[in-house]
């Protein structure tokens, strides 16, 4: 169950109290997110839509720990990110958070495997058992026999199959997928989504997406729209309205 | 964690024409470095193997070289008569020695260079038992005859066994060569003192040092006491191998210090190379960092990871900067000894220390130039930096 119009006291798994984002350009204030609330519950997929500079970026670098807030909260299983320092930060997104770019960001000079084993090298596994992990994520997202390729020896699809199988490899709490389908063309780009609801309904994954492809927002469970860092629906503010949602 | 190895590997190899600016900046600097250092070390141990440990050597008291000494025949006399000098069944083993300055034509350039003249006892080879006549034989007492070292040989001309070369007001012929096994005897002409002086109108009663045989290394101190506390002698002793090591200080000094300037100045400039070569480096792969910082890895890791590349490149510079100049191991050249106004041919000299040094001091030059870009890459907001993409 997603929920926008929360709060006060909840048992979601993620849960973003009065979020308000600021930049400073020039001697300007942009307020980016102002107020943001919102509770997902674990295995929900939501797809944040809106226009550019509404605001969805941030939100998804603020719940992935990349950036922290003006003001608010974010608490993800109980632990309120929103204060640790950045070592801690960095250890957390380690642990609890398995990232999709639009451009993959596959790092060029390591093949498909050396590029998925990259967080579990963050773990205390033994190479072994490294190797089980990648074999299988490799597996999940069928590229079980392009282990050894690099990344330019991929087409667009495969190479953000391997992102997503670096995403999960380490088994994240949550996956957190910006544009994941902005750089593919149709095909691509639904071999991709089917791959992400797979994960959804058959490996209970939590899923946040953004996106401004409204066919690939369909996928998701629960659509919500950015407006001016406000999340909205059909134009009107979204704030104390319950949507519904939930695997 | 630490960011795997392999990435600064391959980043290395797939930027490679980016690297090969720092690569090359290092690899001169230390070539640099390496070589004048083995030039000093030539010389140094080319001066130091001149003198034995059986051997002391007598100059007058404050005398900081032979060139600025002066013996008499009187204090010769008494000289031999100190204990703890060796003895031989025709007397004490003691070379009074006079030493002069000739100019001669080098072979490779025609133009001269002060040839230093050694007036020697007969007896000399019994002292300086290191020294062999490898051609022809020992000049004789009383006659025009000279023997050159193995370098004066091939490096002056007219020095060609069996020539005859005017020496002040006199003709002395060479009948011998002699092999000082690389020190700096080897440039030296040695002759009858009695004949060399007279040629060059100087006193047959002065010399400029005193070289004796010592019954055992350890008598040095005996001899020493007995000469230095004699109210006849006003002279200083000293170990041979101590007095040439001495000589070899303020020449060897000069090159390390001119050596340590231009490598210094070189090392900026390869410093600045290899910074340039990383903060390429880490503008290029600004999403990759990002990217592994949002996967978790820290700020250290980062820092770890882009100083690894820098040492990995400066130590392929260091390498082949060492590379480079291994060919000089042995090389000789010649240069003016300071202590004496004489030419010196001595040998590069590379060692394995100064190629470990010269390896060092790349690393040195790569964590320099690495430091501030590897830092600069960790310091970048990631979320920033994924948006800059």
């Amino acid at each position: 169950m997603v929920s926008v119009n929360n709060n006060g006291h909840s048992t979601a798994l993620i849960q973003v109290r009065g979020l308000n984002k600021t930049y400073r350009r020039g001697g300007e204030e942009i307020q980016v997110l102002q107020g943001l609330n919102l509770d997902v519950d674990k295995g929900d997929f939501v797809a944040f839509m809106g226009p550019s500079g509404s605001g969805k970026t941030t939100l998804l670098n603020l719940l992935g720990g990349l950036d922290v807030p003006t003001a608010g909260t974010i608490s993800v299983a109980g632990d309120e990110i929103t204060h640790m320092s950045s070592g801690k930060l960095t250890e957390w997104r380690a642990r609890h958070v398995g990232f999709v770019f639009q451009m993959y960001n596959l790092i060029p000079v390591l093949t498909a495997y050396q590029n998925v084993e990259l967080p579990l090298l963050l773990t205390r596994l033994s190479g072994t058992e490294r190797r089980q992990h990648v074999e299988a994520a490799l597996s999940i997202v069928g590229l079980a026999d392009r282990t050894h390729h690099f990344p330019r020896q991929l087409s667009g699809g495969q190479e953000q199959r391997v992102a997503i199988a670096r995403a999960i490899v380490s088994d994240p709490t949550f996956l957190l997928c910006d544009e994941p389908t902005g750089d593919l063309d149709r095909k691509s780009a639904d071999e991709i989504m089917a791959l992400v609801t797979e994960l959804v309904d058959k490996h209970a994954k939590t899923v946040l997406m953004v996106t401004h492809d409204p066919v690939v927002a369909t996928r998701a469970q629960t659509v919500l729209h950015l407006e001016k860092g406000v999340l909205v629906e059909a134009g009107k503010p979204r704030q104390d309205v319950a949507v519904g949602g939930g695997a | 964690m630490a960011i795997p190895v392999v990435y600064n590997f391959r980043s290395v190899k797939a930027r490679w024409t980016s690297a090969i600016v720092a690569v090359l900046g290092i690899a001169g600097t230390v070539g640099v470095f390496v070589a004048m250092l083995s030039l000093a070390r030539g010389f140094r141990a080319t001066l130091v193997s001149s003198g034995s440990k059986d051997n002391a050597l007598i100059v007058r008291a404050g005398a900081t070289s032979e060139m600025t000494s002066g013996v008499s025949l009187d204090e010769v006399k008494v000289m031999q008569d100190a204990p703890g000098i060796a003895r031989a069944a025709d007397g004490p083993l003691v070379s009074p020695e006079a030493v002069l300055m000739a100019p001669i034509p080098l072979r490779s350039t025609g133009t001269d260079a002060n040839v230093q003249l050694r007036g020697v006892s007969p007896n000399v080879l019994e002292i300086r038992k290191q020294i062999k006549i490898v051609q022809g034989r020992m000049f004789k007492p009383g006659l025009a005859e000279i023997v050159v070292g193995k370098n004066a040989n091939v490096s002056y001309s007219g020095l060609a066994l069996g020539n005859t070369m005017g020496l002040g007001n006199n003709r002395f012929q060479v009948v011998g060569v002699f092999d000082a096994g690389g020190s700096a005897f080897d440039s030296e002409v040695w002759a009858d003192a009695h004949l060399l002086r007279s040629a060059y109108n100087r006193p047959d009663t002065f010399f400029q040092s005193v070289t004796v045989h010592l019954t055992s290394p350890d008598a040095l101190q005996q001899v020493k006491d007995a000469l230095t506390s004699d109210p006849r002698l006003n002279v200083d002793v000293s170990r041979e191998v101590d007095y040439y090591a001495k000589q070899s200080t303020r020449m060897t000094t000069l090159i390390t210090v001119l050596g340590g300037m231009v490598a210094a100045v070189m090392a900026i400039g390869a410093v600045f190379g290899a910074l340039n070569t990383m903060y390429s480096a880490v503008a290029e792969r600004g999403r990759e960092i990002a990217t592994m910082r949002a996967l978790g890895f820290g700020a250290l890791a980062v820092v770890l990871s882009f100083l690894i590349e820098a040492v990995l490149i400066s130590f392929v510079g260091g390498a082949l900067g060492c590379a480079a100049v291994l060919p000089l191991n042995g090389f000789t050249t010649g240069a003016m000894n300071w202590q004496t106004f004489s030419h010196l041919a001595f040998a590069f000299k590379i060692t394995p220390d100064l190629l470990l040094g010269g390896i060092i001091f790349a690393l040195g030059m790569g964590i320099a130039g690495g430091l501030l870009p590897a830092i600069h890459a960790a310091a970048r907001p990631v979320a920033a930096a994924l948006r800059s993409l």
